[in-house]
């Protein structure tokens, strides 16, 4: 680590900054709707996102800055199970939504539903399970967007700005980025995360790229790579006694490699912020068609995951500027060891637009899920559209700005802790969701159990994980699989435990004859597309289409 | 735009069923850990447990690619509305 100042890298980071800062700005006027006081435009950018920018807006969204430092974080530090297991995840993700998010969208599109909470309560006529829906996904988002400013800070440390020094020297870089984005999110709304989107995603391809054909040669070959990466993982930690990580999953391993991926896979479209981008999309195939295109962004994934190995066989060394060692920073480390000045810079930039994106979109599909589920729901049943929007958007400051709090204030390893958690969580609502897309036959309070159960398993069995070096609770995703008697991932276990009780209780509610609530929806609602004659329309769109 | 109806009954089966097949392979690939845990083959100084998983992603997109071919084939009065 320089002890100064990158001036170069910073130099450019500042540059590329203020030039997407611009783009943010100026989205408000991108393909505009007539009327953007309302939700339909401010929170889903008028629902006319086509083939390609709805690809920039989900691979902007769900591969974050977070994704991109602790991937190969993870890779670096314990290996495989820990860091791979995100490229299975990213791929079978990809068939796993073309099955139901279609239907979501169509029955969306039919009743003008802006959240998965809204589609819960009007398919079970249920508003505690539609507010069960939307405070998981509120809890699950906060510490996500969190993790982007993490993101952000571990670029601004390696350039040497904002690691040491008084509180406001390090916090004035996040704060102005911060207040910058929520500007212009207040002024354009998702279209500004969208038109960013591009910039971001030119960058990460560009920058991985160039890493990926460059660095290995420059550090001995790939296998060279494998070879470091096997005998550091492979090495005995004196003191744990265990091998230090995996290189390559054993026999006990396989059930927490396919059930870190499946899990993570079934959970990623139940955030709200994939839900608000797919919502956004023009027609019910544009999410299946970004289905088969979207992979592009699992490769680079993966590729960037091997950097963390890359890293192991260059010797990267990922110090703070406090002094202590810190895996967060072994990628933007990396990068400033081996890159030219200038294109470190790119790098950096590349991470740190890559958080602006998500911040952005998980805090526009926060305030969307607070304002039409709890807002409208419960506390003012006859809101306007107009008054929709205004909530949403001091909704959205509010939620930016208490993620920004929340890093500045906690140890980081908080915002980890929660995000793992809201992995758990968010996994609670596929049952009432996904399972709600093809039948009415759970009954609304069987679902409102066993949502509780799956939220107190997961929670519980997270806490009770300690780590025995250092004593730390949440010290992992893994668990004893009840039963089956092997290591899984908590959430999928939560969710078997979930859906198994949601069916046991509907039986029950059946029996004793508690009445299911109205559903509002009917079978052809599921398959309605572009130009339905029966949509309700919240907002007459006049933009032709392109 | 008005004109194009939802018709339940037009929807063909077998291609439905051939669509969700095709979803189900990549699942079956790479949930099955135990077939590609291992080292041998190397190819290019990638360990076979690296480049199988890489391969997924091509093999993947061709299966969801197909599959979206297949729904629209199977369910034709819609197949317009998707660009």
């Amino acid at each position: 680590m320089n002890a100064g100042i990158n001036y170069t890298a910073l130099g450019v980071l500042v540059a590329l900054f203020v030039l997407v800062t611009v783009m943010g700005f100026w989205a408000s006027n991108w393909r505009r709707g007539e009327h953007l006081e309302s939700l339909d435009e401010w929170g889903l950018g008028g629902r006319t996102f086509g083939v390609w920018i709805t690809w920039f807006l989900i691979g902007g969204d769900i591969y974050t800055a977070y994704t991109f430092v602790a991937v190969p974080a993870a890779m670096f530090a314990t290996g495989a199970v820990a860091g791979f297991f995100a490229v299975p995840y990213t791929i079978i993700l990809y068939p796993i939504i073309f099955i139901y998010m279609a239907r979501l969208w169509s029955v969306s599109y039919r009743h003008g539903y802006v959240t998965s909470a809204d589609f819960v309560r009007g398919r079970y006529g249920s508003r505690e399970l539609s507010l069960a829906v939307s405070v998981t996904g509120i809890l699950a988002t906060m510490p996500y967007i969190a993790l982007q400013l993490v993101g952000i800070q571990a670029v601004l440390e390696v350039v040497g700005v904002g690691g040491a020094g008084s509180f406001i020297a390090k916090a004035l870089p996040l704060i102005i980025a911060f207040a910058l984005l929520a500007a212009y999110t207040h002024s354009a709304g998702l279209r500004a995360p969208a038109m960013i989107a591009f910039v971001k995603d030119t960058l990460i391809y560009i920058v991985i790229l160039a890493a990926i054909v460059y660095l290995p040669a420059q550090v001995g070959g790939w296998a060279h790579v494998f070879e470091a990466a096997r005998a550091k993982m492979t090495a005995i930690n004196p003191a744990t006694g265990a091998p230090v990580g995996v290189f390559i999953p054993s026999a006990q391993q396989y059930w927490a490699y396919a059930t870190l991926a499946l899990g993570s896979a079934m959970a990623l479209f139940m955030y709200p912020h994939s839900i608000t981008a797919t919502l956004s999309s023009r027609s019910r195939n544009t999410i299946r068609h970004n289905a088969t295109i979207l992979p592009a962004y699992s490769f680079v994934l993966g590729l960037l995951a091997l950097l963390g190995w890359v890293a192991i066989a260059a010797g990267t060394k990922p110090i703070g500027l406090d002094g202590k060692v810190n895996v967060q920073l072994v990628i933007p480390q990396l990068f400033e060891d081996y890159f030219p000045p200038w294109f470190a810079g790119v790098a950096f930039a590349a991470v740190a637009i890559g958080a602006l994106v998500p911040a952005a979109i998980m805090s526009i599909a926060a305030s969307n899920t607070f304002t039409r589920n709890i807002y409208r729901e419960w506390i003012n049943p006859h809101a306007t559209h107009a008054q929709e929007a205004s909530v949403s958007k001091v909704i959205a400051l509010v939620v930016k700005a208490s993620a920004l709090i929340f890093v500045l204030t906690l140890d980081k390893q908080n915002a980890i802790n929660f995000q793992l958690l809201g992995g758990i969580w968010i996994l609670q609502t596929f049952p009432a969701i996904v399972f709600g897309l093809y039948t009415r036959w759970f009954h609304s309070w069987g679902l409102l159990v066993g949502w509780a159960a799956g939220m107190v398993y997961g929670t519980v069995t997270a806490y009770n994980l300690v780590n025995p070096a250092t004593g730390n609770h949440f010290a992992g995703s893994l668990a004893m699989i009840p039963v089956i008697g092997q290591l899984g991932y908590i959430a999928l276990t939560a969710f078997s435990i979930n859906a198994l009780l949601a069916a046991v209780v509907t039986v029950v509610m059946n029996v004793v004859k508690v009445p299911h609530g109205r559903d509002e929806t009917t079978a052809t609602d599921y398959l309605a597309d572009e130009g339905d004659p029966r949509a309700e329309k919240r907002v007459e769109h006049t933009l032709p289409a392109i | 735009m008005g004109s194009r109806q939802i018709d339940v009954g037009t929807t063909n089966k077998p291609l439905m069923a051939a669509a969700a097949v095709l979803l189900l392979i990549p699942n079956v690939g790479l949930l099955w850990v135990g077939s590609y845990a291992r080292v041998e083959p190397v190819v290019a100084g990638f360990p076979f447990f690296i480049w199988y998983q890489f391969a997924w992603v091509f093999l993947c997109s061709a299966c969801t690619a197909t599959a979206l071919r297949l729904i629209r084939l199977a369910r034709p009065r819609r197949a317009g509305g998707a660009r």
